[in-house]
């Protein structure tokens, strides 16, 4: 699956007293898209109602490849997501985390197989498959994370803040790695930063929320 | 800056020696009380109690009740913490009120309660008070406009215990010769204990479940639905694994609380020798009968078992576990 053009269409989100007001954007196929706002702008609410990880938006459409997928589930969307935090599940092995995807989606054992070696050659996690994330250090950690959201091949790869807290060689090393992926993969990203700099290393346009 | 003076700050032992004070009278109340069942029985005394057959039987009862207890209370606690720690809905400061009830009644009223629905209320009106629970849950949900699927639940339910309401209404016979028609007595029967010790020992551990899901990101399951999961493939895959230590706990204290129930065991299982006696109410039946060190010598195996329990929870949090 290539990367589908994600359009938001004046999406309006209510998550306690915060009020997203509408808000509209549109990302090419294959397009990286940094958002960027001050804190508490609703960057990661629009992020998550983009994933479907909150309930519906209160108004307007988030549509995706010409899909209208403002209400269905999470994993019908063909999204991944890479969180601020990685949360790589800690019971299991790299190779584990990255087949957990194409596992669910009843993959072939061959397929999955080539689609996390290809994963693990291309994200240099080769020597690291058998072990758990406890051992990871911060950097890969996240690689280990971009494989996981990249291994079904999504529409549309979704980064919250994805490299907070790395010192500045991993966090370079890594910003790399992400932008060699989203190339590769030809898949089309949205990334939420804080980081100006950041936002220009990566992607092909910044958009700004107030 | 080589000139300002050292600011004069009070001497801190006179703290430390407050709260060394208190440790200590506390600690040292707690080591009296077990010193004083010690000093009350002897070798001797306690291996004779100990090889009563009436006292193996407690002990082996004890330990199956307890484990029995422990099994159905990490069976519920589970997903009620989930619900709990995961979901907010209307009403769910009731919920979680109520939900402690047990754990702040008196233990004796725990018995009597259960005692009287067993006993003395028919089945209709236990089915109508049902009916009449969830039909009023369902309209205050729907009132407020909370989730369809669970107020069309709570409506179907009112009708089913509305239905069963009509169907028992006329019998003379109590719920608890229903469930003995069925095979399965409970009022002064070993069952009963079982029952007796549950509530009390499910509100602890729906509390140590509630706490171990809260100290569990809510990221892992939304990363896991963004990969295919639904809700409940996520609990199942993820949240349960790394819930594991929080479960063993909640199960190690619901055992150490059925272990130290008694109230309502008393009054609803009673305390017959050989049948429905358990370490609790042995150490009862010895003071009745004026048998002093046979009762401490089984107070000090309840107080080991109790503090072995407590410290398998210790170690477990120790660990860094979701506990």
């Amino acid at each position: 699956m290539s990367g589908g053009i994600l359009v938001l269409e004046q999406v309006t989100v209510q998550a306690g007293d915060f009020v997203l007001s509408p808000f509209s954007l549109e990302i090419r196929e294959g397009e990286c898209v940094a958002l960027m706002g001050p804190s508490g702008c609703g960057k990661t609410t629009l992020l998550e109602t983009v994933c479907g990880l909150r309930e519906g938006p209160v108004g307007g459409r988030v549509v995706l490849d010409g899909l209208e997928v403002t209400n269905l589930p999470p994993g019908a969307r063909g999204i991944g997501l890479v969180p601020q935090d990685v949360v790589l599940f800690p019971s299991l092995t790299v190779r584990e985390q990255i087949e957990f995807g194409p596992k669910l989606h009843g993959w072939k054992p061959e397929e999955i197989k080539e689609r996390v070696e290809s994963l693990a050659r291309d994200l240099g996690l080769e020597g690291l498959l058998s072990r758990l994330p406890e051992g990871l250090s911060g950097g890969e950690a996240r690689r280990v994370a971009l494989g996981r959201a990249l291994a079904l091949r999504p529409q549309l790869l979704c980064l919250d803040e994805a490299l907070s807290g790395l010192d500045e060689a991993r966090h370079d090393e890594v910003l790399g790695v992400i932008r060699k992926m989203i190339e590769r993969e030809g898949v089309t990203a949205l990334h939420v930063t804080h980081s100006k700099k950041e936002a220009e290393a990566i992607a092909d346009r910044v958009v700004v929320m107030d | 800056m080589s000139d300002q003076k050292i600011w004069r700050v009070r001497p801190e032992w006179p703290f430390l020696l407050f709260l060394v004070f208190v440790v200590a009278a506390y600690l040292g109340l707690l080591l009296l009380l077990v010193g004083a069942n010690m000093l009350t029985v002897s070798w001797s005394q306690a291996s004779e109690i100990l090889k009563d057959a009436d006292i193996q039987h407690s002990i082996k009862l004890t330990f199956v009740t307890c484990t029995a207890t422990a099994i159905l209370s990490v069976l519920v606690s589970v997903p009620v913490g989930y619900l709990l720690s995961r979901y907010q809905f209307r009403g769910r400061a009731l919920v979680d009120t109520f939900l402690d009830i047990p754990i702040l009644l008196p233990p004796l009223i725990v018995g009597l309660s259960l005692l009287i629905l067993f006993n003395r209320i028919p089945p209709s009106a236990c089915c109508g008070m049902l009916a009449g629970g969830t039909l009023i849950a369902a309209i205050w949900g729907a009132a407020r406009k909370g989730n369809g699927i669970v107020i069309r639940f709570l409506v179907g339910s009112a009708i089913l215990f509305g239905l069963l309401s009509f169907v028992f209404a006329g019998s003379q016979r109590s719920l608890e010769g229903i469930v003995s028609e069925v095979g399965f007595p409970m009022t002064f029967h070993p069952l009963g204990v079982v029952l007796a010790q549950f509530p009390v020992a499910a509100a602890f551990a729906v509390r140590t479940m509630r706490t171990t899901f809260d100290q569990i990101s809510p990221r892992y399951e939304e990363v896991a639905m963004t990969l295919g999961c639904n809700r409940g493939q996520a609990f199942m895959r993820v949240v349960l694994p790394l819930a594991g230590k929080g479960i063993v706990a909640a199960g190690t204290m619901a055992w150490a609380r059925a272990l130290g129930e008694f109230g309502p065991i008393l009054i609803f299982a009673g305390a017959t020798r050989g049948r429905t006696e358990v370490l609790a109410t042995s150490v009862f039946l010895e003071i009745n009968i004026g048998n002093l060190p046979g009762a401490a010598a089984l107070s000090l195996l309840m107080i080991l078992l109790a503090v072995s329990t407590l410290l398998i929870v210790r170690c477990l949090a120790g660990r860094g576990g979701a506990v």
